[in-house]
């Protein structure tokens, strides 16, 4: 356990040498404590309206300006921030733990169940995502919960395919072959040999899908299909700036600014992650 | 008074491949004794690894038995279910195998892996890493205790070898298979590791099946010696009987090849001229036959039969037959 935690600091502060990661480190930082500390950083309750002052400019009282029903678009954007991650984090890590599960499975297990579980993997993926979620809106009804299960569902391919090829390259390395001489059984080779040869890639990975999903939600609540209203989310926010921009600017930059930071940021997390995680791809660059 | 520990009984294990049935071993027979170190030596491609994975049972999907039994304590492992198998495996067998550097798992600690294998044992975390600890001392691991806590890619080849050897007698097997453990490394720990092993095999008492092409090696550590060629065995018997009146002449043309047995300079080493025949469309007669510079007209069309020529001492040549008829 104080080894990993060890190896845990070496990998920030590998991180934070390089310059981008430093910046994704602290963009994410910021964001996430946002999101943690919303209520007592929100100057306003972000769905309280107030129609006296709708669509005003920024100023001392409104950092960020009004919308159309008068809620304090600053506001609206921290909770925003929370309902981003509270769709991104249990989608990724959910994608990540199911893919994970099933990738290995095909990857170790008889080739009848391999090309079956590619076959249900290459289904999911053969739906364009939107489409996926408009019927299962169309079914279920949006809300936080939906979102998160479509973004999860159409995920969870991309996590299994690398599982699966990281488990048919480790599965016949000599010393998996060693195990199997020892008598390891096969759950004692995935669970405590493979699993942490794979899991720092699909931690990569998960990383840098985190701004995928984000921008996902986003969109989805831009065309009306993520989170309902009057649930503060970034895609919403930005869809109620669209409509309205010939009477304010601040609603788009509003929606848009924290979207782009987040993609940016986890983005710049990512790669300088998978740079001190993996030195082979280091020596690639 | 000496006990079999495991029987090849005219084992016969072909491969299926597109180019038809590969013919990978055929009608092997030798025994192990308790206690005894065993030396397989032979070419690359002669059927050694499959010998060896056909003994764990960890062969290629593609591997079929057509004939022949394995009997490990008289029972016959060929016929014994998966789980029995994994039982045996690391329990009453365990196998050191050729190349150092990639038996053990990367991302894991020395300790974490010395602890897992030991699975099966009731004892607690702390006993099962003292027991670590001393099979790590026992093969010359200096200060085992912190050695311990680093992982595989701190440890140079030799110790990464002596390490796979502990993990190995941890259990304290009654057969140890050791598939060429010194070919990767350099000729001054060749030395040690086989010195090594010789203690090791005095202090546990298990048997040894040792494969290498160091007939060297073979000659300093084994008791007995199987000959193998092409997939089946030429010659087997007493060390000692092998090299110095060898029966078969692939055999006596493998001591001449060995560089430790040559007296003079020479500008070419010696070889053996000629390919290992095509498993998959052997050719009629003995599989030597192409390769030997003593091959008769009876070699071409007869199989000679691997006969015993003294007690113990067994050779696949129609040569030795031709001794008693003329």
């Amino acid at each position: 356990m104080e080894k990993s935690r060890s190896e845990l600091g070496q990998i920030v502060v590998g991180v934070a040498r390089d310059p981008l990661g430093l910046m994704g480190l602290i963009i994410v930082g910021v964001i996430v404590f946002c999101a943690i500390f919303a209520y007592w950083i929100v100057p306003y309750d972000p769905i309280a309206m107030d129609i006296k002052s709708r669509l005003q400019g920024p100023s001392a009282a409104h950092l960020l300006g009004t919308d159309q029903l008068g809620r304090d678009t600053f506001s609206r954007v921290i909770a925003g921030g929370q309902v981003a991650l509270k769709v991104a984090l249990p989608a990724v890590f959910g994608a990540m733990a199911i893919g994970l599960t099933l990738g290995m499975i095909a990857g170790y297990g008889p080739k009848w169940l391999d090309n079956l579980l590619m076959l249900f993997f290459d289904t999911i993926r053969s739906f364009p995502t939107v489409m996926f979620a408009l019927a299962v809106v169309a079914l279920i009804g949006p809300s936080l919960q939906t979102v998160v299960f479509v973004v999860m569902a159409t995920s969870i391919p991309t996590y299994g395919r690398v599982a699966r090829t990281q488990t048919l390259t480790l599965r016949n390395s000599e010393f998996i072959l060693a195990e199997r001489s020892m008598g390891a059984s096969m759950a004692r080779i995935l669970g405590v040999h493979m699993l942490p040869n794979i899991i720092g890639v699909l931690a990569v990975l998960a990383a840098m899908d985190i701004p995928t999903v984000i921008a996902l939600e986003a969109g989805l609540s831009f065309l009306g299909l993520g989170v309902k209203p009057p649930t503060p989310s970034w895609g919403a926010l930005l869809k109620d700036g669209y409509s309205l921009i010939r009477q304010t600017p601040w609603l788009v930059v509003g929606g848009g600014l924290p979207i782009i930071l987040a993609t940016l940021g986890f983005t710049f997390l990512g790669e300088s992650l998978r740079d001190v995680v993996d030195p082979k791809l280091r020596k690639q660059r | 008074m000496t006990e079999t520990l495991l029987e090849i009984d005219h084992l016969s294990v072909d491969y299926e491949t597109g180019r038809g049935d590969l013919k990978a071993l055929r009608d092997i027979t030798f025994d192990v004794n308790k206690g005894e170190i065993v030396g397989i030596v032979g070419e690359s491609g002669c059927g050694k690894s499959t010998l060896i994975s056909s003994i764990l049972r960890l062969t290629a999907p593609n591997t079929r038995f057509r004939e022949g039994e394995i009997r490990f304590k008289g029972q016959d492992l060929l016929q014994a279910s998966e789980r029995h198998m994994r039982d045996l495996r690391g329990a009453d067998m365990s196998i050191v195998f050729q190349d150092p550097m990639q038996t053990h798992n990367p991302v894991l600690t020395i300790g974490q892996q010395m602890l897992d294998i030991q699975h099966r044992s009731k004892q607690s975390k702390a006993d099962k890493l003292a027991h670590a600890a001393k099979m790590l001392g026992a093969v010359g691991i200096p200060d085992p205790e912190a050695r311990l806590k680093q992982y595989p890619h701190e440890f140079s080849g030799g110790m990464r070898q002596r390490i796979a050897i502990a993990m190995a007698l941890m259990s304290e097997p009654d057969l140890l298979i050791a598939d060429e453990p010194t070919t990767a490394l350099d000729a001054t720990l060749e030395v040690q590791i086989i010195e090594r092993l010789q203690e090791l095999q005095r202090e546990f008492h298990c048997a040894i099946l040792f494969i290498s092409h160091h007939l060297g090696v073979i000659a300093e550590l084994c008791d007995r010696v199987v000959v193998m060629y092409a997939g089946a065995v030429v010659e087997s018997g007493d060390v000692r009987e092998i090299f110095h009146d060898p029966k078969h002449p692939y055999t006596r043309r493998l001591i001449e090849c060995d560089p430790g047995h040559i007296k003079e300079r020479a500008r070419v080493l010696p070889t053996i001229p000629g390919e290992v025949p095509d498993l998959a469309n052997l050719p009629e007669g003995c599989i030597f036959r192409d390769r030997c510079d003593q091959a008769m007209s009876r070699c071409a069309t007869e199989v000679p039969p691997l006969d015993q020529l003294k007690e113990g001492h067994h050779a696949a040549c129609w040569l030795n037959h031709e001794e008693v008829t003329t």
